[in-house]
């Protein structure tokens, strides 16, 4: 029999309600990089977590180099060799690169022999070609690097059985390809790698073998050279996945917004926004594509009124809104899915219902004068879960907390297009879901436009860009470097324009 | 997902380990934990279990200065945590009693008005002047980032001795107290306090019986309320969904200033009557830092929460009385805190209790 790093043997865990994992079987090569594939909530993360001993498994056993294993706690994990890297990072802003990754686990006595830190750190650094400056602040890296840190941090633990749970989501294709590398230098050291993931691409292009979950069980384990994107799809949701947008030509009308010589400053009171321009048509997607950090982020705030306009204009309909505080834009008609939607377009904290009147609540019939009508808040909140066929386990009740990012991610939807925009604002609306999920937000931006409204699609993945767009403006350090259509660029083409070493623009 | 234990039941299971080490640290130290337990029942009930059926079981008198001790507290309970609620700390609640009080007492003293007028023109502008106290740290908060914890403190110590100075500067004034005020401007009353043995019982409780509604009101039932608490829980998307962050901050810590305000109110025009001139804060604010923790923020365990550190803080009389250091008292309230602040923990005992209960009844 073949020997097997870590072997899962019909591992059942159960919550109350639901059964996470139903008898599943994971069996780990040294030296491959595994990846595990499932939609959201088919019960990857609970895998891992019972495999890093966060969770006590009710049945089955675990088998790590042979030995029969109880992984009661993280730290039995690391002794064992096993090490996660989480998909949101644990790392503290205004410590170094270095003083993050020893946290915990500091070499010295009393006191902490940063020397010896630092040398070590570089040395994995450079054997791994992770390029880390070990002295830099982690608020100062890009959100990239600040991933390689927590890759380090695992390092630095000596494992020799990485989980990377969706390491991908953050990333710009760049970082990906990068990221790929960097888990083959792994396994050709030797090391195993478990990569949870739902993007098909990934697979195809880093992993040796796959084992699917669904719904919690174990569906199959294949070599990723004996099947196809297709094949994994299909696995993965259980029915045939349909990759292309269905959408008819667009019909697209007049202007509706007109962004003129647009200057907006970042964070960190840089110009990210130099002198752009852009226009916006009814019954149009218009695709954003470009690198993460050329000024996606202001260019969205800048529209939606959540950051200050240094210079230019942004005309709504023939009129300036630049001048209109965020709540009066909403009301004019734009309308906004933020990136991140749990710090942004969520109070986590709150029921459902009550999110959903979130930017609609002054108005009648939801308050009257100073009062909220409950009844009618119910009442909205049970009419857009049913049209959007957003699902929790206690509907409109549910702590939005407690739901999956798929259904957050719905309501987020509910609650804007029932707004009934002038322009829809989505900037990475399909990031962190599954197959089924980024289908419905794509059917739904088509819905919108179709019915006449003009959506602004800003995204990272160039696939997404291509095939939701209907037409494309690529973003390059706070500048529209190219207007093209889609059925007339390619992705290689894109990049070029993305990197800044070519401009189109459309006659 | 695991349903989160309730607040109420880990706050009882808080104050119930609290007792249990109290009771440790009492017998360690040589003193009855009985009789301090007897003491704090009497005092919060005005039994005394002692004389079960002898003379002297019920006096009237305990539970009339527990209900008038628990009063302020309630109050600055309710300051304190509906500034949390907008995801603020107001450490400045003993500051905007102290205003508050002086308010009343400037109103009680200058000005001469039938009763109907008087009483709730002072308990107006003890609330007033409350939130203005409470305003100022909001204001540096909203408008240049201030942190509120900072600016509050300092407006403790600003209030302490501003109060000191115009309580003195008033008209009759010595080096103490001021002179009496105007019997149209008091909550007392004679039919409370003889119903209750003489206590110092006054008309106070029917503003904060006010108080806890309106408390209720505002956060669950107003869109201003729906506002704070979206603020509190999510700036972030309080901001995107159009809410004007700033102010609200700003207008939160009014109205948490304008309920210590009112702990004022409570103080100078009903326990006491006249201004007084105090050397050191006399920690009502602090005390509501505690029980708006205890009580979760509701108004509902806010009430409780009051009342549970008013007898202890009235019970230290009868207390020291029968030989029980008033220090007794006062561990008791700081395990309060400590178990309470601990309830992540407590939670986490319970679920691994219950992992060992479920295991085993699998393993029959």
């Amino acid at each position: 029999m073949e020997q097997f790093i870590v072997e899962m043997r019909n591992i059942t865990k159960r919550f109350p309600g639901i059964i996470a994992n139903a008898n599943v079987t994971l069996q780990l090569k040294k030296g491959e990089i595994h990846a595990l594939l499932g939609e959201n909530g088919a019960g990857k993360s609970t895998l891992m977590s019972v495999l890093f001993g966060f969770y006590q498994p009710e049945e089955g056993e675990i088998f790590v180099r042979g030995e029969k294993v109880d992984i009661k706690s993280p730290n039995i994990a690391y002794e064992l060799g096993i090490g996660m890297v989480h998909q949101h990072f644990q790392l503290i802003d205004n410590f170094t690169v270095v003083e993050n990754i020893i946290l915990g686990d500091e070499p010295g006595g009393i006191l902490i022999d940063y020397d010896k830190a630092r040398k070590q750190v570089k040395e994995l650094s450079l054997q791994y070609g992770l390029g880390v400056d070990p002295d830099s602040k982690i608020e100062d890296i890009s959100v990239g690097m600040q991933q390689r840190v927590e890759i380090l941090k695992v390092l630095y633990r000596k494992a020799e059985i990485i989980i990377l749970d969706e390491p991908t989501a953050v990333l710009t294709p760049q970082e990906i390809d990068e990221l790929i590398g960097i888990m083959k230098n792994f396994a050709a050291e030797g090391k195993s790698v478990i990569l949870i993931t739902h993007k098909l691409k990934e697979i195809i292009a880093s992993a040796d073998r796959v084992t699917v979950l669904r719904q919690g069980k174990y569906i199959g384990t294949v070599n990723v050279k004996d099947t196809t994107e297709g094949e994994l799809a299909e696995l993965m949701v259980g029915r045939e996945v349909n990759f292309d947008v269905d959408k008819a030509p667009a019909q697209p009308g007049e202007d509706v917004m007109v962004i003129k010589d647009l200057w907006v400053k970042d964070q960190r009171k840089l110009d990210a926004l130099k002198g752009l321009n852009l226009h916006l048509r009814r019954g149009e997607i218009l695709g954003i594509a470009g690198v993460d950090g050329n000024g996606q982020q202001e260019l969205v705030e800048a529209v939606t009124g959540l950051r200050k306009v240094e210079k230019g204009d942004i005309i709504l309909q023939g009129k300036s809104i630049i001048n209109d505080s965020i709540r009066e834009r909403i009301t004019k008609g734009i309308a906004y899915i933020p990136e991140d939607r749990q710090r942004r377009a969520l109070v986590m904290d709150f029921r459902l219902d009550e999110n959903i009147v979130l930017k609609t609540y002054e108005n009648e019939p939801l308050s009257h004068g100073l009062l909220l009508d409950e009844v009618e808040i119910k009442k909205k909140g049970k009419r857009i879960i049913d049209e959007f066929d957003v699902r929790s386990s206690e509907g409109i009740d549910t702590i939005v907390r407690n739901m999956s990012g798929g259904n957050q991610q719905k309501a987020i939807i509910g609650r804007e297009v029932d707004l009934d925009p002038l322009v829809m604002v989505a900037s990475q609306p399909s990031r962190g879901l599954d197959v089924g999920a980024i289908e419905y937000v794509h059917k739904r931006l088509v819905e919108l436009r179709d019915q006449g409204k003009a959506v602004l699609l800003v995204s990272f993945e160039l696939d997404e860009i291509m095939s939701v767009s209907d037409r494309i403006n690529v973003i390059y350090q706070g500048r529209i470097t190219g207007d093209v259509l889609p059925e007339e660029t390619t992705v290689q083409e894109l990049g070029l324009m993305m990197s800044g070493s070519k401009e189109v623009t459309l006659a | 997902m695991l349903k989160k234990r309730s607040h109420l039941t880990l706050s009882l299971i808080a104050i119930l380990l609290s007792f249990v080490v109290a009771s440790v640290v009492m017998l360690i130290s040589g003193i009855s934990p009985l009789s301090f337990f007897l003491s704090l029942i009497r005092t919060m009930t005005g039994m005394n279990l002692r004389a079960i059926g002898k003379e002297g079981f019920f006096n009237a008198r305990y539970l009339g200065e527990f209900i008038q001790m628990a009063m302020p507290i309630i109050l600055t309970g309710l300051s304190v945590g509906f500034a949390f609620r907008t995801g603020l700390f107001n450490i400045g609640a003993e500051g905007q009693v102290i205003m508050g009080s002086v308010g009343a007492v400037a109103v009680g003293i200058l000005f001469k008005l039938p009763f109907y007028i008087h009483l709730p023109l002072a308990i107006f502008v003890a609330a007033l002047c409350g939130a203005l106290w409470g305003w100022i740290p909001g204001y540096f908060k909203a408008k240049f980032g201030v942190h509120e914890v900072v600016v509050t403190i300092m407006m403790n110590y600003t209030a302490l001795y501003l109060g000191n100075f115009i309580i003195k500067a008033l008209p009759g004034s010595d080096n103490q107290k001021t002179v009496k005020l105007a019997a149209t401007s008091l909550l007392h009353s004679k039919f409370l306090r003889q119903l209750t043995g003489n206590s110092r019982l006054h008309w106070g409780f029917i503003v904060v019986i006010i108080a806890l509604f309106v408390y209720h009101f505002i956060i669950e039932k107003t869109t201003f309320g729906y506002e704070l608490r979206a603020v509190g829980f999510n700036k972030d998307a309080a901001e995107y969904g159009g809410i004007k962050v700033s102010s609200r901050i700003a207008y939160s810590m009014a109205i948490a200033g304008a309920f210590a305000g009112l702990a004022g109110a409570m103080l100078t025009l009903g326990t006491f009557d006249y201004g007084r001139v105090i050397g050191t804060f006399e920690n009502y604010g602090f005390d509501g830092i505690a029980v708006a923790l205890l009580g979760g923020n509701t108004a509902f365990g806010i009430f409780f929460g009051g009342l549970l550190f008013g007898g202890l803080k009235s019970s230290q009389t009868l207390m020291q009385a029968s030989g029980i250091p008033l220090e007794i008292a006062i561990i008791v309230s700081a395990l309060i805190i400590l178990f309470v602040a601990m309830k992540n923990g407590i939670d986490l005992v319970f679920e691994w209790m219950d992992a060992r209960k479920r295991s085993k009844d699998e393993s029959h």
